[in-house]
Order: C-alpha cells, then structure tokens, then sequence
C-alpha cells in the first residue's frame, strides 16, 4: 500500500513536472540570456565609438572657427599691407608727377638735388615704408658725354666703377639724404633694376622687385620703380611712345620686413599667429619678402592671402599660420569623457537589471516548479485521504455487518445496549473520516450546511455515547437538554454533531477527574434569570451559600469547581426554576411566533484548562496550548479552528472561559430554522433513535443529593415521559412517598425510585437497614422497582446493593434516555416482545425501505455484470421491480418518455457513455418533453407533474469532487459501492418520501 | 449416515472460516447471501457463476492484451475495472486489492509489473474460484444428504 500510493504520488508529480514544462514561457532576456554579456562588450563599444564621435565633431566645430578666425586675420593683414602699400606708391607716384612737372616741364628746372633732397626728407612721413626715394634720369649713350659734363660726374655702376658704355644709362641725379649714397650710380647697370626701369616704363606704372637685402638696413625689402614722362603722353599711348617719353625713372626701396613688422605691431592676435609674405611670381620657387622660411608654426593649419601691391608682373602673396598648435579642447574632451562614462554605467545598469531579471526569472521558474510540486503533493494527498478513508472503510463495513448481525441474535438488554453502542460508535467513525475529508472543503471555504429537520436530544445521547466508554472512568459524563428547546429543529445535524463531538471529545481528553456536563438551552432563556444571578455575584464567594450541607463541594456535577462559574449558577438556577414548572408544558409556553431560533451550546469540563498565554490562540488552526500538549494527549489541534467555522456558519459565536487547572467552559450558540409542527410529524426520520414510548405517564422519584445531577436524571426520565419527583436523601423519599400515600387519597404511588450511588453509599451504613424495613412494613412499596445509578460500581458494591434487596437492576452513568429505557424494559417488562422488534427495524430501516421502495420500478445501468446482478438483487429484495440496462445508451432508449420507472440508478464509469452524459442526456430529454406539454395543457401538468426521474449515481469514489460531479450533471444522490442498506435508505427516502407509499 | 453429514458441516465450516481468515471474501459476500430468500433461492450461487464466467472472460481478455506489441493501456484498465467492479461486488477481497495494485501499473504503463499483477491476479481469482466451488459443493453435498447449512450469522 504504501509503495503504491508512492507511486502514484511520483506519478502526479512527474505529470505536474511535465506540464510545468511545457506551460513555462521564457521572456525574451531569458531566452537571450547567454547573449547578454556579448550585450555588454557591445553597449562598451558602441559607447565608446558615440564619444568619439561626439568628440570629433565638437573638436571639428573647434577647428572651424580656429580656421575661420585665421583666414579672417589673415586676410585683415594682407588687406592693411596692400592699404598702406598702396597709399605709399600713391606718394611715389605723386613725387614722380612732382619731378616731371618741376624738372621737366620748367626750364630751367625747378628741381635740383638741394630742393629734391629737402622735399624729399620733408616728405617721408608720408612714406613711412619707404627707406629712401631718388631719381634717376634717362641717358642715352649719345647724351652721356653731355651729362657727365652738366653734373660733373660720371656715371658709375653699382659697384661704384665708372660705368661702360651702353645703350642707355639711368644715373641717380637726385636723391633722398637717407639714401643719398646711390648719386650719380647708374641704376640700370643692376640687371634686376634695369629690368624694372624697362618694364616700368613700357607699362607706365609702378614696379617692384623681387626681394632682396637692402643696402642700408640688411632688411628685405622690394624697390619701386616709376617711370617718369617728359611730355605729356596721349590718353592711350603705346609702348613706343611711352618708351620716346620717358625722361626718368623714380624709385624707392620699400623696407618690407619694418613694413610688415610695423602692421603686425599695431594688430591684435600678434602673438597668435605667424605671418609669412612670399613673393610668388615664380610659382616654383617663392621668395621670402617677411618671415622666417622654416619658422617653426602650426603646419597643420594655413591660410594664403593673395596680395596686389599694384604691380601686375609680380604676385605675392601672405601666408598666415598660428604660433602653436590647437590645444585640446577640454570642453569636448570633457563632454565625451562624460557621454562614455554615463553610457558605461547606463550599459552596465542596462546587464544588472537584465541578469537580475533573468535572476528573479530563474527563481520565479524554480519557484514555479516547487508551487507545481506541493500542488501535486496535494493532490496526492487528497488522493491519499480518499484511499486511506476507502481502505478503512472496507474493515468499518465488515465490523459494522457483524455488529448488524449480532444484534438479529438474542441478547440480553445490557448486550444489546453494548452492541448498538458499538454500532453507532462505528457509525460515527465512519462520519468522522468523512469529516477528514471535509475538513479540506472548510478551509477552502465550500462549505455548504444543509438544512434538514433533526432532533438535538438524539444527537446529544449519540456525543453521549460516542464518549461514555472512554470517559467511565474517569469523568462523569451528563446532558441536559432545556424543555424550552424545540424537539426538532431545522439545521444541520451532521455538522452540529461535529461541534459537540469535537468540543466534548477535547474536554473528555483534557479531564481526569470531575465531569463533563453538556447544556443546551435558548440563548435568551439566561436573561430570563438574571435577578437570582445578580444576587448570588454580590456575595463575594457565592458558591458557598449554595453549598449542600453533604460535604465542602461546590454545585456543580461532581461538586468540583469549574471555570466558569457564573454560566454554571444560570443553568443551575434555570434547572431549579423548570423544576418548579415541571407539570407545564413548557413547550408549549415557548414563544412559537419567531422563525428561527438560537441555541446555547455549553460544554463544561473540569479539566487541565487552557494556559493563560495559550488562550488567544486557541482557535487557530493546529494550535494546541503547547508542544507538549500534542505528545501528552495527541490530536493535531484543528478540532476547535474547524468548529469555529461552522458555529459562524450557523450564525453564532463561539468562546470559552477557561482556568487552568480547574476547567473549561466552551459555549456556543447556532441559530436554526423552527420547525413547524405538521411538518416534523412526516418528517421524523427513521435514523433518530426513536425512544420506545411505552413508558408515559409513569411517575419516579431520583434520589440524589445533588441537584444538578438529579436535574440530569430527571431530564433523562422526562423525555421517557415519565413524571419525576427528586427527593435529596432516602429517608426524604420514603418519608414523601409514606406521608402522601397515607394523607392524599388521590396521591398515586411512583411506579420506580432511581437512587443514585453517591447518596445511597452514604446513607448506607445509618438508615439503611431501617428505612427498607419500614418499606417493607409500608408493603406497598416493595414492588417498586428500584435502580441504583452508577458510574463505577465494583462488585462487592453490587452484591452489597442486591443483598440488600434495594437494587433491582444497575444503570451505569452517563444516563442516556435510550440506555434508561432499555433497563426499565426490562425491569418493568414493558414491550419486551414487541419493543426490540420495533427498534430493530427502525435501526437497520430495513422495513422503511422495504416501505419505499416496495413496488417502485427501476433501472439499473451498469455495465459490469455482475455489479448489475448484485444491485437488482438488493433492489428487488426490497420489493422493488427492477430492470437492467447495460450501457448508457440503452438507458437512454428505455428512458424514452413516456416510461413508468420511479427510479434509476447509474454506474458512472462505463465505456462509450458515461453516467454523467447518460444523466445529462437524460435531464435534457426530459425538459424538453416538459417544456411541450407546458405549451400543450395544463391537465398533464396536473396529472403528473414534471417528468423528472431521480437518478442516484454508484460509485465506489467517496471524494466528494465526485459528488459534486454527480450533482452537476443533474443527479438527484449518490450512493456508495457496494450498496449500505443504511445509505441506499437515506439516498432513496430523499426523493420517495413526499410520494404516498 | 449422521456422523458423514456432520463431518461434512464441519468441513463446510472449516472452508468458509479460511475464506474469511485468509481474507479472501469480505462482509459484502454475507450481504449478498443475504439477498438470497425462498423467492430467489439460487441468487448467490447464479451471482457467482456470473462472475466467474465474466472475470475468466475478462482473464483471457487482459492476457491478449498484455501480449500484444503495443499495450493498449486504457484497453487494460477498462477491463481491470470491471474486473475490480464485479469482485467488490461479490465480496472477493483479495481479487480487488490484486485489481487496485494493478490498475496503479497500469496508470504507470508498467509493462513488466503489469504482468506479474496480472499473473498474481490470475491466482488470486483461482483461489477464490476454488474455495467457493468447494464451499458449494459441500453445500449441495450437504444438501443432498439432508443436513441443513449452518447458520451463517452465529459464526461472527
């Protein structure tokens, strides 16, 4: 057994596992998740290309404006050198129109090396550039001879050497005093310089040189050659006229070197940049007219400026470099630096999150897994439940038909009390392990409570005898019901059952000694006392006025003190009080008007008590006071969370009073339906145990000292119908039945006196002897029956009490009204032929169903044979006609309508169709036929109604899943294989029974 | 004459108490013989022929099944359970337990433990097929010789 529910269970969880599997849907990063440190490394790259890129294009937009601020500067200076250039030229070019005005167009001449000189010196702040002007006068070789001899010198070379003969001579006549040691040189005898003159006066305009090393100052500097005209030339003169014109030549040297320097002086961003002037006219190889040729600069970066100093022949121009280098730019560097590492952290912010994704995934999967492994266990384990309570079961019905059979034998009353005890205790194992199963349903909240009419005595003496066995002796066990509680009431038994079965079974393992008294009275009857209550709390100790004078006890059943004190007082002033009222009906003065009804449920122990710090708990589900508690007295300490539930359900409340080592009081209270009165005449159930009734209007006298105790008694006796009278001691009881006897005529003698143990072992050794004689001389009272009430009674006890010929039968404790009537049968036989008989049947309900179900036609639908066989046997013993189908579908055909079957009964697991379809099939066949003839008329509704025929499912399932299937489907029960008399009674009353028999 | 009849209910006795202590039949069996009265005297005995014919039926059945290449599994457990069906409901304890050990291989697709359920099954079904032809037999034995069962009830 055990390897296989194993093995099932492994099966369920490989199954669940499996279906985990498959159902398990991966996210797009767990899917990817091998991807995601190459996801990373990418991020870092990608990252890193983004600033560099942001890098480049800032440090671009840097250059730009570098390059722009260049050019513009550069260009600024070429602009001013050609200005200045320029406006200096102008003055040559004027002091040139000066000469031919004053030296040529005069006669004699205005000018001579005197005037030109001083003018000249006078002049050159207007020349600022120019180291010097002179003028050189145009000679032919054929004039020379005539010249030298009008200035009385001759006309030298360069190199100071009186000059050779040429075709022409250009010798200096006047000249500045800064340059004035070129006189008399001729100017062509350079071969540059003779270029420029020729050139210059072929165009008419200025010429330069290409640079060269001045004479004077060793700086680079150009010289600027005009010509200068005689006579006035014609507006557009050609070449040969300029040439016959041209009387001299005027020329400066330009210091190019202090020029620029001077420019560059006077410009902001001097430092910054380097500035370079070539003289270009030969593209291949350029001159350097300012600057250092390998000045050091910043190579990467120039600019040219094209420079026109007016001289078409000649091209120079300026080339413009920074000083240093572009230094980083920190801003961009910055900014990229900045972009990189926020892209770094975002990139790894980016993994983290993804990795601990995949992390939780991870978890969340394992968590899944684990969630499908406890489902499955379960499941399991309700697999297991069901299996375990079938397995049990099977034994429970075999002890259970044996016990049936024992009780058809002969037996005597006592055995026959043992047997059914034995019986019902076996019964309300069974319903216990369906409460097992139940428990489930409650904690998930299912539960439904069913609404039936029942008797609360009935289920009471069943707790009672549940337990009587196992509390005998230690604990006296006692009920008392209030006459005011309605004989039956509309609730649900079964779970009410389990309340009280649950709360006396606690106090029956919690208690040694003492007792255990179970109350039930209305909740409002407690206000109706509350004056007597009020009294008894102002004393302080109030136990002690209610104290009997038998010994130092207190008032409660077995005179041990108990938690609740107070509730004790109520129900024992409300004890008194009905005794006082006991020859009135009291049902009837119940007021009947209300619907519903509450019942107070107190269940009083005088047990261990629940610890102090124990007692919030104590309705927690598998709480028990303490760890020890579960190995002392085992029990897994769901019991009371479980009753909790269902008192709620019921609509009340559940609490407790509790003083350790003294006691616990557990009430409730649950609200349930009244029942009328008509209603409960047909509705009495067989199952309650139906007290034989042969027993009204016999009168008793208990003797008991106590009252509680007697009020218990009397209770007992009261539901017998038998009137009671309590007398305190024995001698009060004689003296009672001798005085009246005597005095009142119309007195009627009590027919039995029940003497309860305690009283009469101590009245025993005084009067005992004494007052049976006086019995006896009374005469008429010995044949009353006597019965001493025990709880344990030890033989030489007995024989003690037989001797004395004051007991003719022992009832041991707890009384219960079915055990009291068992005994009066035979003490008084009463019934004794008629009465087992009856009780026997109304037990195994044999004759009830015989009732039901005699005559009723049914079906059975099962596809086992044999099933089939032994099912139609069971029906038919009970007179039922029965007729078999072997398949769904053959039902469904002999349940075409019309058809005359009362009943059927359907096997669930069957091949094709399943009871299930079979019934649904069924039901819909059926509503539609009912919904034609509403449409038809209205007689056939009268005649017979609606068609609806009762199906009861058989299986061998006891989960209620099943059950619940079975009702959905619209099955009308259920009844359990193989087939429990008992069972098929209550699954076929519910449909028989509102049909006349 | 009188001593055989008696030695025959002894020996009736003594077969139908085996059957009860080796646990072969449970209390459903007492309940069935319950359901035999005058008006339907053979019930038990035609109940039981049922069964043994229809789990012999259902023996051969699960036999071919379990034979073949490619086992039919839901086949097999359709037949264990009307095997179970018809055993629980004549009280044959152990060919039920045997049934319920074998339907929990058979939900396994246990090929192998299969076939032992199935062979211990087999057994388990001839032992009660044998007990009880034995237990009728002395019953009509004991029948024909004019001696009357003994009651069943008072045994337990």
């Amino acid at each position: 057994m055990g390897v296989k529910m194993q093995q099932s269970h492994h099966l369920v969880a490989v199954k669940l596992n499996e279906q985990v599997g498959t159902k398990r849907g991966y996210t797009f990063i767990q899917s990817n998740r091998a991807w995601l440190p190459k996801f990373l490394v990418l991020s870092v790259v990608v990252v890193a290309f983004s600033s560099m890129s942001i890098y480049n294009s800032m440090d671009a937009d840097i250059k730009v404006r570098r390059k722009d601020g260049l050019v513009s500067m550069c260009d600024q200076r070429a602009r001013m050198l050609k200005d200045q250039f320029s406006v200096s030229v102008n003055h040559v070019h004027a002091l040139a129109i000066l000469v031919s005005t004053f030296h040529y167009y005069k006669n004699p001449s205005a000018i001579d090396q005197e005037t030109f000189a001083e003018y000249t010196a006078r002049t050159a702040f207007e020349r600022p550039l120019l180291s010097g002007v002179a003028y050189a006068e145009r000679v032919i070789n054929s004039e020379r001879e005539k010249f030298e001899e009008q200035h009385g010198w001759t006309i030298k070379t360069m190199e100071r050497q009186p000059s050779p003969v040429r075709d022409e001579y250009a010798p200096v006549i006047f000249s500045q005093e800064t340059v004035s040691y070129i006189e008399s040189l001729d100017m062509m005898s350079g071969e540059e310089d003779r270029e420029n003159i020729l050139r210059a006066r072929a165009t008419g305009k200025a010429v330069l040189t290409s640079p060269f090393r001045l004479l004077g100052s060793h700086h680079l500097g150009v010289v600027l050659t005009f010509p200068v005209y005689k006579s006035k030339l014609p507006p557009n003169p050609t070449v040969e006229e300029r040439i016959k014109a041209t009387a001299g030549y005027l020329g400066g040297a330009f210091d190019v070197e202090s020029l620029v320097e001077n420019l560059l002086g006077q410009l902001d961003g001097n430092q910054a940049i380097l500035v370079n002037v070539y003289d270009v006219t030969n593209s291949s190889e350029p001159l350097v007219m300012y600057g250092h040729q390998y000045q050091e600069g910043d190579t990467s970066l120039l600019h040219e400026s094209k420079l026109d100093f007016g001289d078409p022949f000649r091209k120079h121009q300026m080339i413009c470099r920074y000083h240093h280098k572009a230094p980083p730019s920190w801003t961009a560097l910055t900014t990229a630096f900045l972009f990189f590492v926020i892209g770094l952290l975002v990139g790894y912010i980016l993994y983290g999150a993804a990795t601990h994704i995949v992390k939780v995934e991870d978890g969340f999967h394992e968590m899944q897994e684990l969630k499908g492994r406890a489902e499955a266990a379960d499941v399991a384990k309700s697999q297991f439940l069901a299996t375990v309570s079938h397995e049990i079961r099977t034994p429970m019905n075999g002890i259970l038909g044996m016990l049936a059979l024992l009780l058809d034998t002969e037996l005597s009353f006592t055995q026959r009390d043992y047997a059914q005890t034995a019986q019902i205790c076996g019964k309300a194992l069974i319903a216990l392990i369906n409460e097992v199963l139940d428990r489930a349903k409650i904690e998930a909240g299912k539960l439904e409570l069913e609404t039936v009419s029942f008797d609360i005595r009935s289920i009471l003496d069943d707790v009672l005898s549940l337990f009587s066995e196992e509390s005998r002796h230690k604990v006296k066990l006692a009920v008392f019901v209030s006459d005011k509680v309605p004989e039956i009431v509309m609730g649900d038994p079964g779970r009410f059952r389990q309340i009280i079965t649950n709360l006396v079974g606690n106090s029956v393992k919690f208690t040694e000694k003492g007792h255990i008294f179970v109350k039930v009275h209305l909740a409002d009857q407690l206000k109706g006392a509350p004056n007597a209550h009020t009294k008894t709390c102002l004393n302080g100790r109030p136990e002690e006025d209610i104290l009997i004078s038998g010994g130092s006890q207190f008032e409660t059943l077995s005179g041990c003190e108990v938690a609740d004190e107070r509730n004790s007082r109520d129900t024992f002033n409300l004890l008194i009080a009905e005794d006082l009222f006991n020859s009135v009906d009291s049902k009837m003065t119940t007021n009947e008007a209300s619907e519903n009804v509450t019942v107070m449920v107190s269940v009083e122990d005088t047990g261990i008590g629940i610890p102090l710090r124990a007692q919030d708990r104590v309705f927690m589900p598998f709480m028990q006071a303490d760890s020890s508690t579960s190995r002392t007295y085992g029990g897994t300490g769901i019991g009371l969370s479980i009753s909790k539930c269902l008192v709620e359900l019921m609509g009340g409340h559940i609490n407790f009073i509790s003083r350790p080592q003294i006691g616990s009081t557990f009430s409730f209270t649950a609200v349930f339906g009244r029942c009328k009165k008509l209603v409960f005449a047909n509705v009495k159930r067989p199952t309650f145990k139906d007290l034989p009734s042969g027993f009204k209007g016999l009168k008793a006298v208990v003797v008991d000292g106590k009252p509680v105790r007697a009020a218990v008694t009397r209770y007992h006796l009261n539901r017998l119908g038998i009137h009671v009278e309590v007398a305190s001691s024995i001698n009060r009881a004689a003296a009672m039945c001798g005085k009246k006897g005597s005095l009142t005529a119309g007195y009627r003698h009590p027919d039995l006196i029940l003497v309860e143990k305690d009283t009469w072992m101590s009245s025993i050794d005084n009067c005992i002897s004494s007052t049976v004689t006086d019995w006896k001389q009374n005469g008429n009272l010995i044949q009353f029956p006597k019965i001493l009430l025990a709880s344990k009674l030890s033989a030489s006890e007995l024989e003690k009490a037989k001797a004395s010929g004051f007991a003719d039968t022992v009832i041991m404790k707890p009384v219960r009204a079915s055990m009291l009537a068992a005994c009066l049968q035979q003490v008084l036989g009463i019934g004794r032929k008629k009465q087992p008989q009856k009780d026997m049947h109304m037990r195994n309900g044999s004759s009830a169903l015989e009732s039901l179900l005699y005559g009723k036609k049914i079906l059975v639908v099962d596809d086992n044979k044999v099933n089939r066989r032994v099912a139609a046997g069971a029906l038919k013993k009970f007179g039922a006609n029965v007729e078999c189908a072997e398949s769904g579908n053959a039902a469904l055909e002999l349940l075409q309508l019309p058809h005359d079957f009362d009943a059927c009964f359907m096997d669930i697991q069957m091949p094709e169709m399943d009871g299930f379809e079979a019934t649904r099939q069924i039901r819909l066949m059926e509503s539609q036929v009912n919904e034609q003839m509403k449409s038809e008329s209205a007689v056939e509704i009268m005649k017979g109604g609606e068609w609806h025929t009762p199906i009861l499912a058989m299986t061998a399932d006891v989960i209620h899943a099943t059950y619940d299937e079975c009702l959905k489907c619209g099955m009308d029960g259920y009844v359990s294989k193989p087939f429990d008399e008992e069972n098929l009674y209550q699954a076929v009353a519910k449909f028989f029974r509102t049909k006349p028999v | 004459m009188d001593a055989r009849l008696r030695q025959l209910q002894r020996r009736w006795v003594d077969c139908r108490d085996a059957l009860w202590r080796e646990g072969i039949l449970d209390s459903m069996f007492l309940e069935l013989q319950q359901l035999q009265d005058e008006s339907n005297p053979d019930f038990l005995l035609e109940t039981v022929a049922l069964f043994f014919t229809n789990s012999e039926k259902l023996l051969r059945d699960l036999f071919s099944d379990l034979a073949q290449q490619n086992v039919d599994f839901k086949r097999v457990d359709a037949h264990i359970h009307q095997l179970k069906g018809s055993s629980s409901s004549i009280g044959a304890k152990r060919v039920t337990n045997a049934c319920i050990a074998f339907r929990d291989f058979c939900r396994a697709r246990n090929h192998i433990e299969c076939l032992r359920c199935l062979q211990q099954l087999k057994e388990e079904f001839l032992l009660v097929k044998n007990e009880l032809e034995t237990l009728f037999e002395l019953e009509n034995q004991i029948v024909a010789a004019g001696g009357s069962i003994p009651k069943v009830q008072r045994r337990f």
